[in-house]
């Protein structure tokens, strides 16, 4: 499969809107040309801040700006954009439920050589705990387009969730619809079912081709939207294949996973097992390294998914 | 008391005098006591210092609607010391924008007025603060938004001196020098007590006036409960042709009733309702 940029299309698609709309203004903290966001700057320098090395006074100012009517943007890296700037994010954008687009690269471990400082694998958690906040992590360029042309016309404050590397394209363009807050079912099956969001999407779809040649069906959900999750999905295809895994480039803790965890307990328990980095820190090392060593690929996703066929008892 | 008709508030540098501005501050800081004794909890001692400051703003200086609160027009007013917006919220009461008696529901389960600014639940507040730090940098992404629509609203912001401890006070702080934002005005209410005690004790912010000057702020000084040099600083503010303006406003925590005066056990504490009855005859009130 062809690997496409997430930020690049990101970028693209912020000068798009641009040019569209007076009111996109796009605020960065010293990282424009990582997060792509100098594209916007340099097709609109009066729309574009630069705000330094100072992540929460940025969030702060972005909630100020969205105030007077603007539809802001605001990007960095997902570590210092989730983590530092936590509280501003919590008090000034999400209390008042402001309008304000928090688009974050380097999201996950594939941050690469960088290292633990700089690979964010708690983002999602961070942000998925905060009332009025949506989260979402895109799988792959075409999809990132669509979910950036929704966002800035959908009301109040949102994280979406980059990242460095490329990743293999999904989705055809104008063939999905993206809608907040609902999954989609790639690949059908009966005997078990693999939610994955991100980069983990497309190793789902390959585990899958891999199980059955094994004679295991399974059913594959791109669950972009942690938050809000389409609960109803997750439930229809439980109680379809009566065995779920998630699968995700982030902690096990407060993700994908958990968000899943939640919904199953509530509604419709049945074996599950969670993929993800298991509670550590990550390490220095080249994107796609890292993720097999953390076995976040195919073979970890089959590992899981013969784990819990053995717990629902097959 | 004297009213005031909503067009009064409607343009920039009103008539109006100094008596009646102290006559209006004198009602405010009753209400703060009985609010937050109503409450029993909220910030008192503050509320008191930065009155004279949040007075002035609202009945001289400021552009703004009480029937209209979202006026495109308006001047904005950011309180980024939160904790005190018992003054705020009498100051916006008697301004208009809700009714007097609103002002006992402060801090109650089923009131309107919460514990610290909410934009959602009271009619005037432009924008949530309580957790210190956060809304002065609001109030730099509000000067450069409308700076952008090309509007001539102005944007003032209360800080307070403790709250000068918050690194991102000084993020904020270097952002509106970077940005020439000349239609931005903060004002230290330099009360020079926080929870802990006196600010030079705990965290020295000093010299202060010198750390803004050096941020590339144009700075002013003043006493912070005269009027008169209130006004003047307010309008000073407006003629800075690039740079930002700070008014260290020198305050004084509990201003106005002797035995809360420069004491820093009445800045989150109401006055028991015995207290109260001296400190209204104080401040004037026929009991």
């Amino acid at each position: 499969m062809e690997r496409v940029s997430l930020r690049d299309a990101y970028g693209d698609t912020l000068v798009e809107l641009g040019e569209k709309d007076e009111r996109i203004v796009v605020l960065d903290a010293d990282l424009s040309g990582s997060t792509k966001t100098a594209k916007f700057a340099k097709r609109f320098p009066e729309r574009f801040f630069n705000m330094g090395i100072a992540e929460i006074n940025m969030m702060n100012t972005a909630a100020g700006l969205a105030t007077t009517g603007k539809i802001p943007f605001v990007s960095t890296f997902a570590i210092f954009g989730t983590g530092r700037a936590w509280e501003a994010v919590r008090q000034t954008i999400c209390y008042p439920n402001l309008n304000v687009k928090i688009v974050c690269t380097h999201g996950g471990i594939t941050v690469g050589e960088d290292g633990a400082t700089h690979q964010a694998l708690e983002d999602v958690a961070n942000m998925r705990n905060i009332p009025n906040m949506k989260v979402v992590v895109p799988a792959d360029d075409v999809e990132t387009k669509e979910i950036i042309r929704n966002v800035a016309y959908a009301d109040g404050p949102f994280y979406v969730r980059l990242t460095r590397e490329k990743f293999p394209r999904i989705f055809q363009e104008g063939k999905v619809k993206f809608e907040v807050g609902k999954g989609h079912v790639l690949r059908e099956g009966e005997d078990v079912t693999i939610i994955a969001n991100g980069v983990m999407t497309s190793f789902a779809l390959l585990a899958a081709e891999l199980l059955e040649r094994e004679g295991i069906y399974a059913e594959v959900i791109h669950m972009a939207w942690v938050k809000p999750i389409d609960a109803e999905l997750i439930v229809k295809s439980a109680k379809k294949t009566r065995a779920v895994i998630t699968a995700e480039e982030h902690s096990i803790i407060g993700g994908l996973g958990s968000a899943v965890a939640e919904v199953l307990v509530e509604n419709f328990p049945v074996p599950m097992e969670r993929l993800g980095t298991p509670d550590v820190f990550g390490r220095s090392g080249k994107g796609w390294e890292l993720l097999h060593y953390f076995k976040l690929d195919e073979k970890g996703i089959i590992e899981k998914v013969k784990k819990v066929l053995e717990r629902k008892g097959r | 008391m004297i009213r005031f008709e909503p067009e009064f508030f409607k343009k920039r540098n009103r008539e109006i005098d100094e008596l009646t501005l102290r006559a209006i501050a004198r009602e405010v800081r009753k209400d703060i006591l009985k609010m937050t004794t109503n409450a029993n909890s909220g910030h008192p001692g503050g509320a008191m210092s930065a009155t004279d400051i949040i007075v002035a703003l609202y009945f001289y200086k400021m552009r703004h609607d009480p029937r209209n609160p979202k006026w495109e027009e308006r001047d904005r007013f950011v309180l980024s010391k939160g904790h005190v917006c018992p003054a705020l919220y009498s100051v916006l009461a008697r301004c208009g924008y809700f009714p007097l008696e609103k002002l006992m529901e402060f801090r109650k389960i089923d009131g309107d007025l919460q514990g610290h600014p909410d934009m959602h639940k009271t009619p005037g507040i432009e924008i949530s603060t309580g957790s210190l730090g956060h809304g002065i940098g609001a109030a730099v992404g509000m000067a450069l938004g409308l700076r952008l629509s090309g509007s001539s609203s102005r944007v003032y912001c209360m800080i307070g001196d403790g709250e000068a401890q918050e690194g991102s006070v000084w993020e904020a702080t270097m952002a509106a020098s970077h940005y020439n934002l000349n239609n931005l005005t903060v004002i230290l209410d330099n009360n020079n007590l926080q929870i802990d005690g006196p600010v030079d004790e705990v965290m020295s912010i000093y010299p202060a006036l010198e750390k803004w000057r050096a941020f590339g702020w144009n700075v002013i000084e003043i006493n912070g409960h005269d009027f008169g040099q209130i006004i003047d600083a307010l309008n000073k503010a407006e003629e800075s042709t690039f740079k930002p303006t700070i008014i260290l406003a020198k305050t004084v925590k509990g201003k106005g009733v002797s035995f809360m005066e420069n004491k820093a056990e009445w800045h989150g504490k109401a006055l028991p309702p015995e207290l109260l009855k001296e400190a209204l005859k104080e401040l004037g009130e026929i009991v």
